[in-house]
């Protein structure tokens, strides 16, 4: 099957063990008693195997990953959908620090794909004819005009591009709280958007424009190292494993940073900001580096599908891309690195793969008469709403929420605390 | 406050403080209006020449043009405002209530026969009895779609709402989609907007600005007597201050909750009619654009204060006018409206008429 879905193991090292088992609410009605038996069983699982069982399916899941595409023709649609899936991932990883770790909501998050993409549009092809710089790329592929700049280095260029506009974006969000940030992200996204739109008409010098707006940049390097074949439209492989090594990287760096200290960092903020900053934590570093950070992986992800894709066009960077890749990580789980990993590979499956690929065709075997195209919109919508309804903290919860949920605190006690809090927080 | 602490901006702040905000706000039109005197503008070709005039005239019908946009953004933004008030959360798909609202008005507008040959008497109350309609069809559906996306989710993590709204307001806009089609729809000018009724000092005065600000006006003045005189208004604001405290006092939460989202759902049902006459045309995706305007006005007036809203929605589509007439074929003016949004949060951070919310206390 897919890395994404070999991973719910992996899930298991940081959620499953450390779960408390005295905590489960008498159960009333039949989903709850198959929670609680599932978490019984769970444990039982966890008690049975060797304590190193949950690295080994790691590693399997691993492998299953690195070796997936050799189950499927060089250039399947599954392979496409993978591909972009991991893509999503990738950037729902860098979210999640924002949103989830930082607690600061951000709904223009396409900003950052914009950058990402546009690096690998001015980094890698002949848009800016006048200049002339080669670095470490195949020749016979890509000489000609323009900056040609092999890919290793373009998404270095676009996560620091991006991570000095998180910067940018997060100064003036520094006084605000809660929805107000969202709006100014929103406007931020949007600017950017009209920008890319617009930029065919801002002149930098030479008869170079800032961008080509809806016509789009195209004819965009493939990356090139040398080994793994060449990247190409006929062969998919070289572009999975280049992602699914960029999603190793950024997926390490979560980890690692979500037990750090900068992590431990951005959860007090998150929880209390008046209190951690009263214990000592640099507010404004500690919030701008969750935007720099969150965007960099964004502009990594962005580079790689612009690259992907061929073509930077300016209609792509729209609010929805935004809310498709917050509703990843709020379906996948707030602030949880394994839920925002599987809700992006599996909204971004649902969107590339299941509803064009799978689904379009029901309607006509059942006998309708329509095509499923029409109405996918409001599928997807429907599958968000009931997602939400069914598991309103997300697939894989936070350990953290987790614990806050299961506590034994009757809703509306947690709701007087909150309340109560936040009066405390505003004096 | 340790953020305000932070020395760059506490200079900023000092130094910019209230003035900076006006001078933000007075800045489009005193540029425009100097340009104009000193410039002059084109007012038009008579006999292969072009008009030059030196006067305000064209400042004023860009401020009326605007402010009865304003109107329209103002009737949605109330919506976002009260259900923010009242249960913080983003309402996406309320932008897509109003579309419906639109789409409703002229789906009735037909049934009962109005057309460009209808007389006065039955156009108006045609008209009427469609802007009850859209009123009607519009706050049920929005208290539908809070009884079945945000109600269940009423204790759940803060973000979950607002995933199902965005999924609610997919699945309307496919509604919009399946029952229009995917392009914009022209649809009679019943009231012929265009037309001058009148004219103030040069400035045209056009039937359209008449029924948007004419539409907007009593309803706003209605709500604002609902929401202070009566005992459900007052219910709505105890719920919007403490909805705990609200409740241990006797008031039925639910309920409310549940009437702030009829009367959000009735304005953008007015907003939706008005909106379809105003600019004769329709499309699936309108309720996206003015969502995302009205909740840049509801924000940008100070989120959870109806006279807020108002007041965002009327600068929002003054900014929009200079924007659209002024800088090269209005392509860059939702990149101006966001950038005033974002200059105001940064002088202000709750808004123009801000007061406190629970949450951005």
């Amino acid at each position: 099957m897919s890395p994404g879905e070999g991973t719910p193991g992996s899930d298991a090292v940081g959620a499953a063990p450390e779960q408390p088992t005295g905590t489960p609410p008498p159960p009333q009605g039949g989903w709850r008693e198959l929670q609680a038996q599932l978490r019984e069983w769970r444990a039982t699982i966890d008690r049975r195997l060797p304590p190193w069982w949950t690295r080994a399916l790691a590693a399997t899941a691993i492998m299953v990953g690195i070796l997936l595409p050799f189950a499927f023709s060089e250039a399947s649609n599954f392979m496409d959908a993978t591909i972009k899936s991991l893509a999503l991932a990738v950037m729902a990883l860098g979210l999640n620090i924002v949103v989830g770790f930082a607690g600061l909501l951000d709904l223009g998050y396409v900003a950052f794909y914009a950058f990402g993409s546009y690096a690998a549009g001015w980094f890698g092809s002949g848009f800016f004819f006048k200049a002339n710089a080669h670095v470490g790329i195949d020749h016979m592929v890509s000489g000609g005009p323009g900056i040609h700049l092999n890919f290793v280095l373009i998404m270095i260029a676009a996560a620091i591009i991006c991570a000095l506009a998180g910067i940018i974006i997060g100064l003036p969000t520094l006084r605000l709280r809660g929805d107000y940030i969202a709006i100014v992200t929103l406007g931020f996204g949007e600017i950017i958007g009209v920008l890319a739109v617009n930029g065919q008409d801002i002149h930098i010098g030479g008869g170079m424009t800032l961008t080509a707006g809806d016509f789009g940049i195209s004819a965009i390097d493939s990356p090139y190292f040398g080994l793994g074949g060449p990247f190409s439209e006929l062969n998919l492989r070289p572009w999975y494993w280049l992602i699914l090594g960029v999603l190793f990287i950024v997926l390490f760096v979560n980890v690692r940073l979500r037990d750090s200290r900068l992590g431990r960092a951005w959860v007090a903020l998150r929880e209390d900001e008046v209190a951690a900053v009263s214990m000592g934590i640099p507010l404004v570093r500690t919030k701008l580096l969750a935007y720099a950070l969150g965007a960099a992986f964004g502009g990594v992800s962005g580079a790689f599908l612009g690259s992907y894709f061929t073509v930077v066009s300016g209609d792509n960077f729209q609010f929805g891309f935004s809310v498709l890749i917050l509703s990843m990580i709020i379906i996948g789980g707030l602030g949880s690195i394994w839920g925002s990993l599987i809700g992006g590979m599996a909204l971004g499956y649902v969107n590339y793969w299941l509803l064009p690929n799978v689904l379009n065709n029901v309607p006509s075997k059942l006998g309708l008469n329509f095509q499923l195209d029409t109405v996918e919109f409001g599928v997807y919508g429907f599958l968000l709403v009931l997602v939400m309804i069914v598991r309103p903290q997300g697939l894989f919860p936070e350990r953290r929420r987790k614990l806050e949920l299961a506590g034994e605190v009757a809703p509306e006690d947690a709701q007087l605390a909150e309340v109560s809090g936040s009066v405390g927080a505003g004096s | 406050m340790p953020i305000s602490a932070w020395r760059p901006l506490v200079l900023a702040r000092t130094y910019i403080g209230r003035w900076g905000l006006i001078a933000a706000l007075a800045a489009l039109p005193v540029y425009y209006a100097i340009r104009d005197l000193t410039h002059g503008y084109a007012a038009g070709i008579v006999h292969n020449h072009l008009i030059i005039r030196h006067d305000l005239t064209n400042i004023g019908s860009n401020v009326i043009l605007g402010l009865a946009n304003g109107a329209i953004w103002a009737l949605i933004a109330i919506g976002y405002t009260l259900v923010y008030g009242i249960i913080e959360l983003i309402n996406f798909a309320h932008g897509d209530v109003f579309m419906i609202g639109s789409f409703t008005a002229v789906g009735f507008a037909a049934t009962l026969g109005l057309g460009l040959g209808s007389g006065v008497l039955p156009l108006i109350f045609g008209l009427i009895a469609t802007l009850i309609i859209c009123m009607l069809v519009c706050g049920s559906l929005n208290v539908l779609i809070e009884r079945v996306a945000y109600r269940p989710l009423r204790n759940a993590p803060k973000l979950a709402p607002l995933i199902t709204a965005v999924g609610i307001s997919f699945i309307l806009q496919n509604v919009g989609l399946l029952w229009k089609g995917g392009a914009v729809q022209s649809v009679n000018d019943l009231i012929q907007q265009n037309d001058t009724v009148f004219s103030i000092s040069a400035v045209p005065i056009q039937r359209g600005y008449i029924l948007a600000l004419g539409a907007m006006i009593p309803l706003v003045i209605a709500l604002a007597w609902f929401i202070t005189r009566t005992r459900l208004g007052r219910a709505m604001r105890a719920t919007a201050q403490d909805p705990e405290a609200a409740r241990l006092m006797g008031i039925n939460v639910d309920r409310t909750i549940s009437l702030t989202f009829l009367i959000g759902g009735m304005l953008a049902g007015a907003a939706g009619l008005v909106y379809e006459l105003y600019q004769t045309n329709i499309v699936y995706n309108q309720g996206f654009t003015a969502g995302l305007i009205a909740f840049t006005a509801a924000v940008m007036g100070g989120i959870g204060n109806v006279r807020g809203a108002v007041l965002g929605g009327l600068i929002i589509g003054v900014i929009q006018a200079f924007a659209d007439s002024r800088m090269s074929g209005g392509e860059w003016t939702e990149a101006v409206v966001f950038a005033y949004l974002i200059l105001i949060m940064v002088l202000r951070p709750r808004g123009l008429l801000g007061e406190e919310t629970r949450e951005a206390g």
